[in-house]
């Protein structure tokens, strides 16, 4: 089983046949619904659902109250090293990218994530660049090892692993991936990635579902929304949570939303999303997934990310560095540009006069 | 009793299920009733139990224009019961035997096998039961017995407590359909177990049928609406006044359960309204 | 010779299980039945050889939901 069959399966002319035909009246009949179909979530992805978004917005906000309260969990990445073999032309780690190569070794790993820890925060995303000469597995399993007292949930974004991998890794006290597909368009993916182990469509996609066979308890799936046709690889991207919760009920599937910023490599998005359009994914996948983790970087602006903290997001990164050990040095050389650098004091007290509840600590395996 | 009553369904039975449904747009007379390879041309199943009698359950069955009845195997008696109920169901309609009377997975599996040698094809409905109080299914024997006969090249309908991760299960052992009970059998008590049964129609991939505890046309149409694939109805039928009034009624509302889903309801308004916008910020 | 059929003792004077049957006044056709824990197929009634203190059971279709 994979999921590639499924995406294999669905055509794009059928999928914008069908958002061109969505009416307002489906749009509102779909929301007055308890639960909804694939085709209902791409109905409401549709132009007409942009017509409705106030409707869809006090949907989405009632169903994420009902299902997760008033909180918003807090987390922060931390940059371990920034090589690369890949050739990602909108991404500033790039093989491509003339950035400065570093990587943090045992004890630069332990200072910055103390440094982390000293802001409250309990849930912290270990990343590194894709390369097995740099940051081979034994290295984020030494790092895992070493983050892990400290902190009551720790998570990766690193390139590929095998279910064996995934094991040996939750073994040493992994809790979550994530892994962005970057675009379901497998033809684009392949002009995208013109070189590196990253090139291999199926295995990307495949990646998810090998973690949720190794253990892994919350996965975190997304496109790099403006690469192509936000609306198909919104729905693909729904339909990929949607296979891996079927397959796998007993992993917590989590869902971002990154909209590409500009970076090293100076790479111009193709089809950039609006405001509006970014807010309309995320309501859709409120809607039709009321469970679902939506998790929002700090790309975004203040200003959004606070708007969006009633509208169905569930997981808001705070106290960002893109530079790796950024948080020991203060410096942000980068992957991408952010646009949000509040510190996670900041983001707390911003979360609390909204009336919800800032979540350093979400669970903890006993 | 009844004669006047479904003798135009009796005569035209093959007709009948050939008639086309073609409501605004959609198709239905495609819209066939697909068990793994197989298909069926009604989504209502009918029991054989609790008839007066063979010949009143016979034209029933035609009234019901039903395409899969099931039936019971038990001792044979000799003489006194010589008469076949095989005699008294159409040829064309598809038998499937039930595992009832079975308390566990081997004895389930006994008798399906048996019913096997008696030529009637590969359904099977798989009903374990150890609680004769409320008769409810005993899902760990049902899942077992489904995963053996599974293999042995039945297509298994297993009846089963609506539940989750049950449902998964028969799933895994290679159920050609999942069965769950909207109330405890012969009840006649209706769709108490919605909600569970919305959760399998939502997550299951492979046919949901609604079995046991329906008692009456609307509730069936209400479960065809939720999106069930099909329900299977014999109580309601059999212990109506008039049985063969009954499967009619019970084929319309199928039908008209079917039709609604296809359809799409329209919304149910509510009235409150939200005080504050939300998305305000993104007109600015 | 005696034997069980339904869990009841019977005494029969045949010892074919198609003469059996057919002496205890079962239907041939409609019949499903198992000896001595094995299900046999139905066209081996006429072959199949009873003995004493065998074990039949014998089963058919009757109305069931």
């Amino acid at each position: 089983m994979s999921f590639i069959s499924e995406l294999e399966s669905i055509r794009d002319d059928e999928l914008c046949q069908q958002l061109e035909q969505t009416s307002v009246q489906d749009v509102q009949r779909i929301l007055a619904q308890s639960s909804l179909s694939m085709r209902d979530y791409l109905a409401l992805l549709s132009p007409a659902g942009e017509a409705c978004i106030e409707d869809m917005a006090q949907c989405a906000h009632r169903r994420t109250v009902q299902h997760f309260g008033r909180t918003m969990q807090l987390f922060t990445p931390m940059y371990m090293a920034n090589y690369c073999e890949n050739g990602c032309i909108y991404c500033g780690y790039s093989h491509y990218s003339d950035i400065h190569r570093l990587k943090l070794n045992a004890s630069d790993i332990e200072a910055e994530a103390q440094n982390i820890r000293s802001t409250g925060l309990e849930h912290i995303l270990l990343l590194t660049g894709e390369s097995y000469q740099h940051s081979p597995v034994s290295y984020i399993e030494d790092a895992i090892r070493i983050v892990a007292p400290l902190f009551s949930s720790v998570s990766i974004e690193v390139y590929s692993l095998t279910v064996h991998e995934y094991e040996q890794l939750v073994k040493a006290d992994l809790d979550g991936m994530t892994m962005f597909q970057e675009t379901y368009n497998p033809i684009l993916y392949e002009q995208l990635h013109p070189f590196g182990p990253k090139r291999d469509f199926q295995k990307r996609i495949d990646t998810p579902e090998f973690a949720c066979q190794g253990g892994v308890r919350t996965v975190n799936i997304g496109a790099l929304m403006g690469l192509d046709d936000w609306r198909l690889e919104a729905y693909k991207t729904g339909l990929h949570a949607r296979y891996l919760m079927k397959q796998y009920s007993d992993v917590e599937i989590a869902v971002s939303t990154p909209r590409i910023r500009p970076c090293a490599v100076g790479y111009q998005p193709q089809h950039p999303l609006r405001d509006i359009e970014l807010v309309q994914y995320i309501l859709a996948l409120r809607i039709a997934f009321p469970r679902i983790g939506i998790t929002l970087s700090s790309r975004e602006s203040p200003m959004m990310r606070n708007h969006l903290v009633k509208l169905g997001v569930t997981k808001m990164s705070a106290g960002v560095t893109t530079a790796v050990g950024g948080h020991t040095r203060g410096e942000d050389s980068n992957q991408f540009d952010i646009s949000d650098n509040r510190s996670v004091a900041a983001m707390a007290a911003m979360i609390r006069e909204q009336g919800y509840q800032p979540i350093f600590k979400d669970w903890q395996l006993l | 009793m009844g004669e006047m009553i479904g003798i135009d369904d009796k005569q035209s039975n093959t007709t009948m299920k050939e008639t086309e449904y073609v409501i605004g747009g959609i198709d239905c007379s495609d819209d066939t009733f697909q068990v793994g390879n197989q298909c069926f041309s009604s989504r209502l199943l009918v029991g054989t139990g609790k008839f007066g009698s063979y010949q009143i359950m016979k034209e029933t069955i035609l009234a019901s224009r039903t395409d899969i009845v099931t039936v019971a195997l038990r001792r044979a008696g000799g003489s006194e019961h010589s008469e076949n109920i095989l005699d008294y169901i159409p040829k064309d309609i598809h038998l499937m035997p039930n595992t009832s009377g079975a308390r566990t997975a081997e004895e389930a599996v006994r008798i399906a096998r048996m019913a096997r040698v008696l030529g009637c094809g590969n359904l099977i409905k798989i009903e374990v039961i150890r609680d004769q109080r409320y008769l409810l299914p005993d899902n760990m024997e049902t899942i077992k017995a489904t995963d053996i006969l599974a293999k042995e090249g039945f297509s298994v309908f297993p009846y089963m407590s609506p539940d989750l991760m049950d449902a998964k299960r028969l799933v895994d052992a290679g159920a050609a359909t999942v069965m769950p009970l909207a109330a405890p059998i012969g009840s006649n008590r209706g769709l108490e177990t919605k909600g569970m049964i919305q959760m399998l129609i939502e997550e299951i991939d492979i046919p949901i049928i609604v079995d046991a505890g329906i008692g009456k046309p609307s509730e069936a149409a209400e479960a065809m609406e939720m999106g069930a694939d099909a329900v299977l109805v014999n109580t309601a039928i059999a212990s109506s006044d008039n049985p063969i009034l009954m499967a009619q009624a019970f084929h319309h509302a199928v039908l008209a359960g079917r039709q609604a889903f296809l359809a799409k309801c329209g919304a149910v308004q509510h009235v409150a309204q939200a005080s504050s916008p939300l998305t305000g910020f993104l007109r600015d | 010779m005696l034997i069980i059929i339904n869990g009841e003792e019977r005494t029969v004077s045949h010892s074919l299980l198609r003469d059996i049957l057919v002496e205890l006044d079962y239907p041939l056709s409609g019949v499903a039945v198992e000896l001595n824990g094995t299900i046999l197929p139905m066209d081996t009634y006429e072959s199949t050889q009873i003995s004493a203190a065998d074990r039949l059971e014998i089963v058919c279709f009757v109305g069931g939901g």
